[in-house]
């Protein structure tokens, strides 16, 4: 079976081809920075976004690559949510428009459903029941993936996400953007212990997550100090930034694991590229004989193989939605509402 | 007008307020502040106001705009928008922006001093500062002033409103309807 991806969620405009939900065949990103970058999925110069001039070269590239005419395929895959809708829409409007042409089905997949495929696609020994981390610009969530029906929410951010929180704390810094480098290169110099920044939910129970305040506080911290800040205190607000923002990751991960009876986790999301998360995850996975699975860099950014994947699933199972599937900015996984459409 | 509001909470609780004092003109809010200010905490209360669970309100700097149906029979979506990461009033379109702007619909934008001349002129302009009082880092002063006769409407409102809120600490629930 051949599955034709769409994906334009956000800043970039990918396309894929995969076989049978497993064999990547081809995985074209159209982007403004380099697809091995860490934090591809973080990128701020919206104004590159130019999907609906892109969109159809990139899934021609896609199929080229890949060696099939468009005949050949079996299903069309695209992103319905969550992302900025007026990008989703490209996508959305192209996919459904090919399927039509070629009298295929077209399926709407949601843009976590997507990463939490990219892990399986990376690792084929990865098979559910495991817990999926995914953590990006625009999501920081648990979940308990299922070998059928969609994945259960454990946990999500109450405010920002992990990478927003990176990002705004590169600004605030005076670091570069994508903020997820370039604060973890300058932590490397500092100290993670020099300053006590507040880890917000860490007594509660469940596994929720909370950035806003994290956030505020090396905020407070900098305004405090005034500026120009020493190269020193950059690295040290950083690197204790750092170790703030990476310890509820790996201590709600560890809980996920022992309250579901799991031994494996996969991590998915541009965040999924800090070195630090990967380290600690290591060393507690090693104690706790648990094992964590992170993707390759350009499965863990936004691509189109991913979606494919997650949708050739939803193919097999006999979903398959009409013409009147749309977009979603903000829906969580499993009360999608796009699937209410049937194929027309 | 001016709110001294001593926690998150009593922010949200102002907010909260907000709502009840809207009507079918909806509110085209432009909220300026620093980075953790707590203009999502805002966002959050005013929703809750509006009868949306503001569990489900989170910080829409990514996705640039987040639309939230309301329960409130008075106006219509909330719009939750966030211009951080946007340049230009070309780039805000390209996002549909503009599909956004219904009459009725409460539009609270996060950033908005990034790009005033994209927002229509009647709005409420709501500042929010951390205290000068290093003592107490979860204080803040709210500003508000209203750009336009819909605006000024419900500003007025709103100040009566957070008179009869009495002590700011200690808010009395709203429950939505």
């Amino acid at each position: 079976m051949l599955t034709l991806g769409v994906e334009s969620s956000c800043d970039d405009m990918a396309a894929a081809v995969v076989r049978d939900g497993r064999d990547v065949l081809s995985s074209r990103v159209e982007s403004q920075i380099d697809l091995h970058q860490p934090y591809g999925g973080v990128v701020p110069e919206l104004a590159s976004r130019d999907h609906a001039r892109t969109v159809s070269q990139v899934v021609k590239a896609a199929l080229d690559e890949a060696g099939v005419a468009p005949p050949e395929l079996d299903g069309v895959a695209v992103t319905a949510g969550p992302g900025l809708v007026g990008s989703l829409l490209v996508g959305l409007s192209f996919a459904k428009a090919l399927a039509y042409r070629l009298g295929i089905p077209v399926v709407g997949v949601h843009h976590l459903e997507g990463h939490l495929a990219s892990a399986e696609l990376a690792d084929p020994s990865l098979t559910p029941p495991y817990i999926g981390l995914v953590i990006s610009g625009g999501h920081t969530a648990l979940y308990r993936i299922e070998a059928d029906g969609p994945a259960r929410l454990l946990g999500e951010t109450r405010d920002d996400a992990v990478g927003e929180a990176f990002d705004k704390v590169a600004r605030v810094l005076g670091l570069p953007f994508p903020g997820g480098p370039a604060v973890s290169h300058a932590a490397e110099s500092g100290d993670p212990d020099a300053i006590a920044f507040p880890r917000p939910l860490a007594a509660r129970e469940g596994f929720d997550f909370s950035y806003s305040g994290l956030k505020t506080a090396v905020a407070l911290e900098v305004e405090k100090r005034r500026a120009p800040l020493a190269e020193t205190e950059v690295a040290d607000i950083a690197a204790s930034f750092e170790a703030a923002a990476i310890a509820p990751l790996v201590s709600r991960s560890r809980a996920a694991l022992r309250a579901e009876g799991l031994r494996r986790i996969a991590v998915v999301g541009g965040v999924a590229a800090n070195r630090r998360l990967r380290s600690e995850l290591a060393r507690v996975a090693r104690t706790e004989g648990f094992e964590a699975t992170f993707p390759p860099l350009d499965l863990c950014t936004d691509n189109a193989a991913m979606i494919a994947a997650a949708g050739a699933t939803l193919l097999k199972r006999g979903e398959a939605h009409g013409l009147d599937l749309n977009s979603f900015s903000r829906v969580p996984i499993g009360a999608t509402p796009w699937t209410s459409s049937a194929p027309d | 007008m001016r709110f001294d509001s001593p926690s998150p909470e009593a922010t949200a609780a102002a907010a909260r307020a907000l709502a009840d004092c809207l009507d079918a003109g909806g509110l085209i809010l432009a909220l300026v502040g620093p980075l953790g200010a707590g203009k999502t905490v805002f966002v959050k209360g005013l929703a809750e106001g509006l009868g949306i669970d503001p569990a489900r309100v989170a910080s829409p700097t990514f996705v640039i705009a987040s639309e939230y149906p309301t329960r409130s029979t008075a106006t219509g979506c909330l719009a939750h928008v966030d211009l951080f990461r946007i340049a230009s009033g070309a780039e805000l379109e390209a996002t549909g922006f503009l599909d956004l702007l219904e009459p009725g619909a409460v539009l609270a934008v996060e950033w908005a001093d990034r790009l005033p001349g994209v927002l229509p002129q009647d709005r409420l302009e709501l500042r929010i500062d951390r205290s000068a009082d290093a003592a107490r880092p979860d204080a803040r002063v709210l500003h508000g002033e209203a750009l336009g006769p819909c605006a000024r409407a419900v500003l007025e409102r709103w100040q009566k409103a957070l008179e009869g809120l009495g002590d700011p600490a200690g808010p009395a629930r709203h429950s939505p309807p």
